[in-house]
């Protein structure tokens, strides 16, 4: 049990290095290693959940080790409340990618070695808790994932893949330099937990440009995380990366990479620097109602099925970066609303597991039909209800999970969002609306154009959605109803872990008027 | 210490002037198609240097009247110099493009530019500076115009002599303002001097510097010195070319490290002089200049280029800036950045030219066409090659990001007025990645899948893994370097 941390993220890399030795004429053989190390990988997440101490929203299953000593770099991985959940999706997503990749033909052994390797990488960052780590697993994302847009990707693939490179690099530069600040200011260490204690004091009074460093850092790692969420105007990689990935890996972009800005904010940002969040939480609303109205938009202007659902992603991201300002709705000068505050951090945590599992079926689902028809035209379809039943319905029931309807998990983390943002962000809240609405727009457009009216005379062989492809799907789908009819075992993880890093933040704010 | 006393603390220079003069000989024995046992004999050779180099690694002392010093920062150069000179040495041996030539004297050569760079690691006197640089430029003049029959590598040769001849007659014009200044050619009577001038003398001091730097600079291919680079490395046999974008350039980071460090600082501290009136000159500003020039032209022309030996001349004008950004701090810590960036760009660089030595031996190409579809044809280049630009463009986890982290650490912990170049540097990496990358997409977005997979031949495979292994394991654990750089940054002092 003390290495099970260890053993969820080095899988993968044991997985690679098999398939690595088996003769790259055996696709099979290939396939099947790949998905057993992800299932077992699942496996050993779902025993981590199982003895996972909800009520303690502390650091559990610690593993300590020294890597570097001379300059007091660790490896210290931790798991709580907050990144478990993102654990389990991450083993989840990778576990159902490796099937939705299963008619992958082209240099077979690449793909699934790239594949694991990205698998770790994103796990890594999830569990980290020594900071030098944490950068070093976010940087090894990057190779993978440029070779698989751009090697397995659409027409466009190269330029994609050089530019979701090079803007995420672009991030992780200023967010290098925000970590180093972060280290000789506070004690020379990369111990998130202990930076966590340090560096709100540390950082008191020191300047970077004349400016207070709080503020010069804050927004260095920011911009490093909001180039993944993507925050506007830093989200144009996105649609293209996207699009031109293959579905496998459109669903861990869209499900898991963008988390992980998410996440860095809550678990760095926030936790580091709590007189920022106090200095930035207004703008953080001000970007999520950017992003849910501007998502919205975009999204509605497609034509390509594909890049709706890539846009509906910067909508959907949106409703979590509102969530997230609410946390200092828990502070003095806002009475001491910490019902507020919770809802609104839940629901922006929730929101990210609800976005992961939807924008993957969507992603899954959108793949399929490109797998028959080649196009993914919006306009180019119609009818599709009559010839295709099962994938129509279950197209359906994912676009309604896509708008919030309520009983899909998306409509609870969304309300959560909303009702926490709403005591101290009414303007913010009440404009955001806009964007449920686009939301429904768009959804309910494209299904309209896609499924009803005539068939269109090419499509009238188009064979129904296949079992490998539904096994993909429904988990997924089962989830979303679960979660969104009874919502309690996800919150029931998060919630001491939200309270902690609430309570951590408020406390630890030094700014007067808080 | 007497000439006759230091004689006795040099034998690692007189084992290298032995088997200087037994490859001459040797070489009478052997007739052409045999010459490369020539390369051999230098291979064994500077093992048995290196061996004497550690034996006497600890040990701190002034050599030949005050002329040169030992002490475990030179001990440190050497090795590194040797390291690079093994490496080049048995690629050349594999090398297509020297296989017409007699390779005797090349490895004779080889082997006193070896020589030269040890003087140039080690000195502490102002004649042995410009000698140095002297012996080690004239030697490589040879070498990058070896290649008799061809015309570029004529071009190089003589390029590099104009060059070479121009940047050591204004260094050496420098130096004279130095003599001037302070009546003596020895480090620390100079520093001596320096420190009890009146601040009138700072512009003259600050024009001898800036003169000192272009002779510095013309070694190390800083901007605006750099514009031999890119034609002698296309020019010149890719076997100097990786050696000469390694080898002499750490000898130059040594020599300018200790003279600025010696004559400008306290030489032990490694921080500024702050009593004395050269506390005030403004070489950090200058260093910080040249550093940023020298990235940001060296990444902005590696991009328009189609020559992939031509890139890389540029990408290592590049990383001369990259190192450089570490001068103006001065601290032990950026002195041990720059140290340990050396050792990084040793494997990553080297590395990368024997990829293309090895393309050129297969194709007899060097532009990205002869790379198309290279990783489909032959898997271990493309992986090697992959690793090699991941590394050159500073991503984790590969040895170049660990040079890259400890040149931003320390200017981050030099203080406030630095963060902005770390911020260049950064925006740099960005900008780098770009062309490294566009040698990755080369060799695997265009192209298929091949049924006939091509190895490299078993020594060049040997000499690829020797590289490419310790450029994925140093960016993973590195203590052992960092170890032996802590113990390497002791300096001879010497306070009148």
């Amino acid at each position: 049990m003390e290495n099970i941390l260890n053993w969820i993220i080095w899988l993968p890399i044991i997985g690679m290095v098999a398939i690595a030795f088996i003769p790259r004429e055996k696709d099979n053989l290939i396939k099947i290693t790949a998905a057993v190390a992800t299932g077992l990988q699942l496996l050993l997440t779902l025993v981590l959940w199982q003895n996972y101490d909800a009520g303690n929203g502390g650091m559990q299953f610690t593993v300590r080790g020294e890597w570097i000593p001379s300059f007091n770099i660790s490896y210290i991985l931790g798991v709580d409340g907050l990144s478990l959940p993102m654990a389990i999706l991450t083993a989840l997503l990778c576990f159902i990618g490796i099937f939705v990749s299963w008619n992958i033909n082209k240099a077979v052994k690449g793909y699934f070695a790239l594949f694991l390797l990205l698998d770790t990488g994103i796990m890594g960052v999830f569990l980290s808790m020594d900071f030098f780590l944490f950068y070093i697993f976010w940087e090894v994302m990057l190779l993978p994932m440029y070779f698989l847009i751009g090697m397995w990707g659409g027409p466009q693939r190269e330029y994609a893949a050089i530019k979701f490179f090079l803007y995420t690099l672009f991030g992780s530069v200023l967010m290098l330099v925000g970590i180093l600040g972060l280290y000789f200011t506070c004690g020379n260490t990369f111990d998130i937990q202990v930076l966590k204690q340090v560096a709100p004091e540390a950082l008191q009074g020191v300047t970077w440009w004349g400016m207070s460093a709080i503020k010069v850092i804050w927004v260095l790692l920011f911009i490093g995380f909001a180039i993944k969420v993507p925050v506007f105007p830093f989200h144009t990689w996105l649609p293209l990366a996207h699009v031109e990935a293959p579905t496998a890996i459109s669903v861990l972009l869209a499900g898991i990479l963008l988390k992980l800005g998410v996440y860095g904010i809550l678990r760095i940002n926030y936790g580091l620097m709590p007189d920022g969040v106090y200095w930035f939480s207004g703008a953080l609303a001000f970007l999520g109602l950017i992003n849910v109205v501007w998502g919205g938009l975009c999204a509605l202007a497609q034509t390509d099925l594909k890049k709706l659902v890539a846009y509906s992603s910067v909508n959907h991201m949106g409703y979590s970066l509102i969530g997230m300002a609410a946390v200092i709705a828990a502070g003095e000068a806002n009475g001491y609303n910490l019902k507020a505050a919770q809802a609104g951090l839940g629901g922006a945590v929730f929101q990210m597991f609800n976005h992961g599992t939807i924008s993957a079926m969507l992603f899954i689902l959108v793949g399929v039909i490109y797998d028959r028809a080649h196009h993914r035209e919006i306009e180019g379809f119609g009818g599709l209800a009559a010839q295709m039943p099962i994938y129509t319905g279950i197209c359906a029931m994912v676009f309604f999970a896509g708008l919030g309807l309520p009983g899909f998990s998306g409509f609870i983390s969304e309300a959560m969002c909303f009702i926490g943002a709403f005591p101290i962000y009414k303007g913010i809240v009440i404009a955001s609306t806009i964007g449920i609405l686009l939301n429904a727009a768009y959804f309910l457009w494209a299904f309209q154009r896609i499924f009803f009216g005539k068939l269109n005379e090419k499509y009238t062989d188009l064979p129904e959605i296949n079992n490998r492809e539904l096994f993909t799907v429904v988990p997924l789908l089962i989830i979303t109803l679960f979660f969104g009819i009874y919502p309690a075992p996800y919150l029931d993880i998060i919630s001491s872990t939200m309270d902690v890093i609430i309570n951590h933040v408020v406390t630890m704010a030094t700014i007067s008027g808080k | 210490m007497t000439n006759l006393q230091s004689l006795s603390f040099y034998y690692p220079e007189l084992i290298l002037t032995v088997v200087i003069l037994a490859a001459i000989i040797y070489d009478l024995t052997l007739d052409k198609s045999q010459s490369g046992k020539v390369g051999w004999l230098l291979v064994v050779g500077l093992i048995g240097v290196a061996l004497a180099i550690v034996f006497q690694e600890n040990k701190v002392t002034t050599l030949f009247s005050d002329a040169i010093v030992l002490d475990p920062f030179a001990s440190f150069f050497k090795l590194i110099v040797i390291l690079a000179t093994i490496f080049v040495s048995i690629v050349s041996l594999q090398s297509g493009e020297l296989k017409a030539y007699r390779k005797g004297e090349y490895f004779t050569l080889l082997g006193i530019i070896t020589f030269g760079l040890f003087l140039m690691v080690s000195t502490v006197d102002l004649i042995l500076v410009y000698l140095s640089i002297e012996i080690v430029s004239i030697m490589s003049f040879v070498l990058a115009g070896y290649l008799k029959q061809n015309t570029r590598s004529n071009e190089a040769g003589l390029k590099y002599v104009v060059y070479g001849a121009f940047s050591s007659g204004i260094m050496l014009f420098g130096l004279s303002y130095i003599y001037g200044l302070t009546g003596s050619t020895n480090y620390f009577e100079i520093q001596h001097a320096l420190a009890g001038l009146d601040s009138e003398a700072n512009t003259a001091i600050v024009m001898a510097m800036i003169l000192m730097i272009a002779g510095f600079g013309y070694k190390i291919s800083a901007v605006p010195f750099h514009f031999w680079t890119p034609d002698v490395y296309e020019g010149a046999p890719t076997t100097i070319t990786a050696y000469l974008s390694v080898a002499p350039k750490a000898g130059a980071f040594a020599l300018m490290i200790r003279f600025f460090n010696q004559v400008l600082a306290d030489g032990g501290g490694m921080g500024g002089l702050d009593s004395s009136s050269i506390a005030t000159l403004p070489w950090p500003e200058i260093f910080s200049l040249l550093a940023i020039i020298t990235m940001t032209l060296g990444n902005l022309v590696a991009i328009q280029q189609n020559s992939i030996k031509r890139m890389l001349a540029y990408s290592s004008v590049a990383h001369a800036g990259y190192m450089l950004l570490a001068m103006p701090v001065m601290s032990g810590d950026s002195m041990f950045a720059i140290m340990i960036y050396l050792v990084m760009y040793l494997f990553m660089n080297l590395g990368a030219f024997f990829v293309v030595i090895t393309v050129q031996n297969k194709t007899g190409g060097e532009t990205f066409d002869d790379y198309k579809g290279l990783g489909w044809e032959m898997p271990m280049i493309g992986i090697v090659m992959t690793i090699f630009m991941v590394s050159l463009t500073g991503l984790p986890p590969t040895a170049g990001f660990i040079g890259k982290f400890y040149i931003f650490a320390s200017l981050i912990k030099g203080g406030n007025e630095f963060y902005w170049l770390v911020m260049i540097g950064g925006i740099n990496s960005v900008i780098s990645l770009f062309y490294y990358l566009r040698v990755v997409k080369v060799m695997y977005f265009e192209g298929e899948s091949h049924e006939k997979i091509v190895q490299p031949p078993t020594v060049m495979a040997a000499l690829l893994l020797a590289t490419a292994i310790p450029t994925v394991l140093l960016g993973v654990y590195w203590t052992p370097i960092a170890d032996w750089v802590q113990r390497s940054l002791i300096f001879f002092i010497q306070t009148l």
